[in-house]
C-alpha cells in the first residue's frame, strides 16, 4: 500500500505545482490591499496638493463667500463643533444607559429581544433615513426647526447603536467575579454598576464614543435633509456672553452649517478655485476624522494589552 | 535504540517471521518556546503492526505522534532535534529540507475529535485524492468506495454519499475520518486518541477496525485508555514527562513490565 | 445616611438598626427601581426610533399615494415631480441605485473576499496588524470626501481612457463606493473565517493540502454563511449611500442601465430636494418620503437576510 520511489517523484512535482498557488495568491492578496492603499494615498495627496496652500489662519476665520479666495470655513467648523456638543450630550448618556440596561438589568423576555433586534437593525439603516425621520418629526412635528438642536439629536440617534454596542462589549469583558465580589459586600445593582462596572468599562465605552463621534462629524446627508443651509455667512449666537446670565442657549435653535456640507457646497461649484477650497476643507475633515479613528484604534490596542484581570 | 526481544510467533497475521521497522525515532527531542516536551526518544515503529503510546496526561505522547506528520510545523516557535527515519527510503522526516506536505501525503492522521469537512460524505473521502490531483470520476468513485469499505462504513452510507458529513453520528463521523485517511493509501496511520470522544459501542467498532487495518498499514496510536492499548496493540510504549520509559511487546509490558515506573502506571498507582 | 456604627448601646443600636434599616431598604429599593426604569427608557429609545421612522415614512407616503397611484409609482418611466408635467415613476431612481450598487459590488466583493482570505489564512502577523487598522481607517473617511475624490480625480482619470465619459457618471461613483465598502465586506468575512475551528484546518493539512488548498477548499466553504452575510452587508451599504452619488453621478433622474451615464439614485434625489426649498405638505415634499420608504424597504430586506445568515454561521460552531 505504499508509494514506490518513482511515485515519490510525481508527488514532488505535484506538490511543487500546488505550492506555486500559495505564492501566487500571496501576491494577489497584497495587490488587493494595495488598491486600498493607493486609493487612500491618491485621495490624500490630491487634496493636500490642492488644499494645503490654502490652509491659513484666514481660512479658518473667514466666512464662505462668493469669491473663492476670500472664502473660509469659520461658520462650518463652529457649526460642526456646536452640533457635536449636542450630539455627545445626547448620545453618551442615552447610549451608555441603554447598554447598561441591556447588559445588567434586562430580563430574558420578548421586550428585551425586541430592543436588541431594533438596535441591530438601526445600525444598518441608511443615514439619510435618519434625516427624513428628523425632518418629519423634529423639524415639523416637534417644531424644533432647522436648528443645531435638531442636527445634534439626529446624529445622536444615528450613532446610538455604535455607542450601545461598544458599551455592551466593554461591560461583557468584565469578568463575573468582580460583579460577584461587589454584590457579596452588599452593594445594590446600581452601586455595583456605577462604582465598579462603569469605571472598568470606561475605556471600551470611550473608544466606541470616539468612533461614533468621528462618524457623526463626517455625516452630510442627514444634516442636509433637515435643512442645514449650505451658504451661511454668520455664526450662531455665542453660547457665552460677557454679561449676565453668562450662558445662553440661543445658539441651539439657530440655523447653521457643518464642515461636510461646506465641502459639498464648494465641490458642487464648477469654478476650479472653489475646488481648491473644497480640497482644503476636505483635508481638515479627513485629518479630524482620521485622528479620531486612530485615537480609538490606539485606545483599543492599549486596552487589550493593559487589562490583565 | 531500544531493542526488543522477539519470540518466533508474533501477534498479527504477518507473513514475515520478524517484523521490520517502518520508522525509527533516533534521539528525538522537541521543544516549543522554552518548554522541552520530548527528551531524546529512541524508538522503532514496526511495519504492519499496531504500536500504542500510553502514559499520563501531559507526558508528550500526542506531541510525539504529531512529529511524524510534521503537524508542529503549523505553529511558530517549535523546534525538532534528532531524526525520524522512514523506510524503505531511509528519509529523515524531520529534515527541514524535506517538505512536510510530502510527509503528510505518505503518513495520514485521525484526530481525537472527528473533524469532517463541511462537505458531502463523498467529497470528504475524496479530498485527499483531489489534493493528489486525481480528477477522473471513475477512479475517485472506486477509491472512495474502497476507503469506505475499509472503514466499515460503506453499507451505512452508500445510498447517501451526497449527504453532508455533519449529519452522521459521532462514531460514523470518526469512521469517515478514518476512510478519508485511508483513501490515499498511506504508508502509516497515526491515531490521536481516536475513541476518547465516543461511546463504548462506537469505540468497539473502531478498535475492531484498527485490528483489521494493521494487516495493510503500519499504525501508531496514542491512547489514555490502557485497556484499549492492551486489546488492540502489538507493541506498547510507556512515556512519562517527555521521556520514553519502556517499550516492548504489549503482553510483556502489561504482564511483566521491566521498569517500576511502568508497573506503577499500569497498576493504577498514579496517572 | 448616617452610619449605623456611630451609636451607643447595643439595645439602642438594635432598635435603630431594624427600623432604620427597613426604612432605608425601602428607600433604596425605590431608588433602584427608578434608576432601572430610566435605563429602560434609554434602551426603549431604539424601539421608539424605529417606530418613529416607520410612522413618519408611512404617514407622508400615505398622503403621497392618495395623489399618485401605486401602479404609476412602480411603472412610470419618468421621475419629474417638480415639473409642470409631473411624473412619479420610481424606476429611474431605482435604476440609478441598482446600477451604481452593482458597479460598487463588482469591486467590493472580489477584493473584499480576497483580502479576507489573505489576512485570515496567509498574511504574517505583522501584515495583519497593519492592514486591519488601515482598513478600518479607510472605512472611516467621510463619504463627502469620497464623493469629491470620485468627481474630481476618478472621473478625469477615466475620461483619459474613455474621452466620451460625461462629467457626472455612475461608473466613477460606483467604483469609489466599491472601495469604500471593501472594509465592511472584508472584516465581516474575515471574522467568519477566523471562527472556523483550527481542527478543520489541521484535518486538511494532515491530508497533504497546501495553504491555498486549505483556504479555498475547506475554510472558505466552512465560513460560507458568514461570508454571505458580509456580502449582504455590502449590498445594504451600497444601496443606502448618498453623498458619493449625489456629488459624482449628478442629480438628474435618468432611467438607464448604462453606468457611463449620469443618473440620480433614490438617495441623491432626496438630497436634491432637501437642498431646494419645498413647502411642508406639498407633493414635492412628500415625494422624498415615498422615495425614502422604498429605500427603507430595500435595506430592510437585505438587513433581515444578512441577520438570518449570520445567525446560521454562529450556530454552526
Amino acid at each position: 500500500m505504499s508509494d514506490s520511489p518513482v511515485g515519490l517523484q510525481e508527488i514532488r512535482a505535484l506538490i511543487a505545482a500546488h505550492k506555486r498557488w500559495d505564492i501566487i495568491f500571496g501576491v494577489i492578496g497584497l495587490l488587493a490591499l494595495m488598491v486600498g492603499v493607493l486609493t487612500f494615498a491618491a485621495l490624500f495627496i490630491e487634496m493636500a496638493i490642492k488644499g494645503l496652500p490654502l490652509l491659513s489662519w484666514d481660512f479658518f476665520t473667514s466666512f464662505p463667500s462668493r469669491k473663492p479666495d476670500q472664502a473660509g470655513i469659520l461658520s462650518a467648523w463652529v457649526g460642526s463643533t456646536l452640533v457635536m456638543v449636542v450630539t455627545a450630550l445626547a448620545a453618551v448618556p442615552l447610549g451608555v444607559g441603554a447598554g447598561v440596561y441591556l447588559e445588567e438589568y434586562a430580563p430574558k423576555n420578548w421586550m428585551t429581544d425586541l430592543i436588541e433586534i431594533n438596535v441591530t437593525n438601526l445600525a444598518g439603516v441608511p443615514s439619510i433615513i435618519y434625516g427624513l425621520l428628523a425632518l418629519g418629526l423634529f423639524v415639523y412635528q416637534f417644531g424644533l426647526g432647522q436648528s443645531i438642536l435638531t442636527a445634534g439629536l439626529t446624529l445622536a440617534l444615528l450613532i446610538l447603536p455604535v455607542v450601545i454596542v461598544a458599551t455592551r462589549e466593554a461591560i461583557r469583558s468584565i469578568p463575573g467575579v468582580i460583579r460577584e465580589g461587589a454584590y457579596a459586600l452588599g452593594a445594590t445593582k446600581w452601586q455595583t454598576t456605577s462604582d465598579h462596572i462603569l469605571p472598568y468599562a470606561r475605556g471600551g465605552i470611550l473608544t466606541g464614543v470616539i468612533i461614533g463621534m468621528s462618524r457623526a462629524i463626517g455625516e452630510t446627508a442627514p444634516v442636509i435633509t433637515i435643512g442645514a443651509l449650505t451658504f451661511i455667512a454668520f455664526l450662531p449666537p455665542a453660547p457665552v456672553h460677557a454679561e449676565f446670565p453668562f450662558l445662553s442657549f440661543e445658539w441651539i435653535m439657530s440655523p447653521f452649517t457643518v464642515m461636510p456640507i461646506q465641502m459639498f457646497n464648494w465641490t458642487s461649484r464648477p469654478e476650479a478655485a472653489f475646488q481648491q477650497n473644497a480640497a482644503a476643507a476636505g483635508l481638515v475633515l479627513v485629518v479630524m476624522t482620521l485622528s479620531m479613528n486612530a485615537l480609538a484604534i490606539y485606545l483599543r490596542y492599549r486596552l487589550r494589552k493593559k487589562i490583565k484581570w | 535504540m531500544v531493542t526488543v526481544a522477539m519470540p518466533q510467533a508474533l501477534p498479527g497475521a504477518s507473513p514475515a517471521p520478524v517484523p521490520l521497522p517502518k520508522a525509527e525515532a533516533r534521539g528525538l527531542s522537541f521543544s516549543y518556546g522554552t518548554f522541552q516536551a520530548l527528551q531524546h526518544i529512541d524508538m522503532a515503529i514496526y511495519e504492519r503492526r499496531v504500536t500504542a503510546l500510553i502514559g499520563p496526561s501531559g507526558c508528550g505522547k500526542s506531541t510525539f505522534l504529531r512529529c511524524f506528520n510534521r503537524m508542529h510545523d503549523l505553529y511558530p516557535g517549535n523546534r525538532y532535534e534528532g531524526e525520524i527515519r522512514f523506510f524503505p527510503d531511509n528519509t529523515n522526516l524531520l529534515d527541514p529540507h524535506v517538505d512536510p506536505i510530502e510527509v503528510r501525503m505518505r503518513i495520514s492522521m485521525v484526530f481525537q475529535k472527528a473533524n469532517p469537512f463541511p462537505k458531502s460524505i463523498y467529497e470528504n473521502v475524496a479530498y485527499g485524492l483531489r489534493v493528489r490531483g486525481v480528477k477522473r470520476r471513475v477512479i475517485l468513485d472506486e477509491k472512495v468506495e474502497n476507503a469506505l469499505r475499509g472503514a466499515a462504513l460503506w453499507d451505512e452510507v452508500k445510498d447517501r454519499l451526497n449527504d453532508l458529513a455533519f449529519n452522521l453520528s459521532g462514531g460514523q463521523q470518526q469512521r469517515l475520518c478514518i476512510a478519508r485517511a485511508l483513501a490515499t493509501d498511506p504508508e502509516m496511520l497515526l491515531f490521536d486518541e481516536p475513541t476518547s470522544a465516543l461511546d463504548p459501542i462506537a469505540t468497539a467498532s473502531i478498535e475492531e477496525l484498527i485490528t483489521e487495518l494493521k494487516s495493510r498499514v503500519t499504525i501508531l496510536i496514542v491512547t489514555h485508555n490502557m485497556q484499549q492499548a492492551a486489546r488492540v496493540s502489538d507493541f506498547t510504549a510507556y512515556m512519562y514527562l517527555g521521556k520514553l520509559i519502556e517499550f516492548g511487546i504489549t503482553d510483556d509490558i502489561f504482564i511483566k513490565p521491566k521498569r517500576k515506573e511502568t508497573e506503577d502506571y499500569i497498576t493504577g498507582r498514579f496517572g | 445616611m448616617t452610619s449605623i456604627f456611630h451609636t451607643n448601646g447595643m439595645e439602642a443600636m438594635s432598635n435603630y438598626f431594624v427600623s432604620d434599616r427597613l426604612a432605608r431598604r425601602k428607600l433604596r429599593h425605590v431608588k433602584e427601581r427608578i434608576i432601572e426604569f430610566i435605563l429602560f427608557l434609554a434602551a426603549l429609545l431604539s424601539v421608539a426610533t424605529t417606530i418613529g421612522i416607520v410612522l413618519i415614512l408611512l404617514k407622508e407616503s400615505f398622503v403621497f399615494f392618495q395623489a399618485v397611484s401605486l401602479w404609476d409609482f412602480l411603472t412610470d418611466t419618468q421621475w419629474t415631480p417638480l415639473f409642470s408635467d409631473a411624473h412619479y415613476g420610481i424606476m429611474p431612481l431605482l435604476s440609478g441605485t441598482i446600477v451604481s450598487s452593482m458597479v460598487a459590488l463588482l469591486v467590493a466583493i472580489p477584493l473584499g473576499t480576497i483580502i479576507a482570505i489573505y489576512l485570515s489564512e496567509f498574511a504574517p502577523f505583522s501584515v495583519r496588524e497593519v492592514a486591519k487598522p488601515f482598513l478600518e481607517l479607510l472605512g472611516g473617511i467621510p463619504t463627502i470626501v469620497y464623493g469629491y475624490f470620485a468627481l474630481l480625480f476618478v472621473t478625469p482619470l477615466l475620461q483619459k481612457i474613455y474621452p466620451g465619459l460625461p462629467g457626472f457618471n455612475l461608473l466613477s461613483a460606483g467604483l469609489v463606493m466599491g472601495i469604500m465598502i471593501i472594509p465592511y465586506v472584508s472584516s465581516v468575512s474575515e471574522d467568519a473565517m477566523r471562527a472556523v475551528p483550527m481542527a478543520l484546518r489541521e484535518g486538511s493539512y494532515a491530508m497533504g493540502a497546501t495553504r491555498f488548498q486549505t483556504a479555498t477548499w475547506v475554510v472558505t466553504p466552512a465560513a460560507f454563511s458568514g461570508i454571505a452575510a458580509a456580502y449582504i452587508l455590502g449590498i445594504s451599504r451600497a444601496v443606502g449611500e448618498t453623498m458619493i452619488l449625489a456629488v459624482a453621478a449628478g442629480m438628474q433622474p435618468n432611467l438607464t442601465w448604462n453606468p457611463l451615464e449620469p443618473a440620480a439614485t433614490i438617495t441623491a434625489y432626496i438630497v436634491q430636494v432637501a437642498l431646494g426649498d419645498l413647502p411642508h405638505g406639498s407633493i414635492g415634499y412628500q415625494t422624498i418620503f415615498a422615495a425614502g420608504l422604498t429605500l427603507m424597504l430595500l435595506t430592510l430586506f437585505f438587513n433581515v437576510l444578512g441577520h438570518l445568515l449570520r445567525k446560521r454561521y454562529r450556530q454552526a460552531y
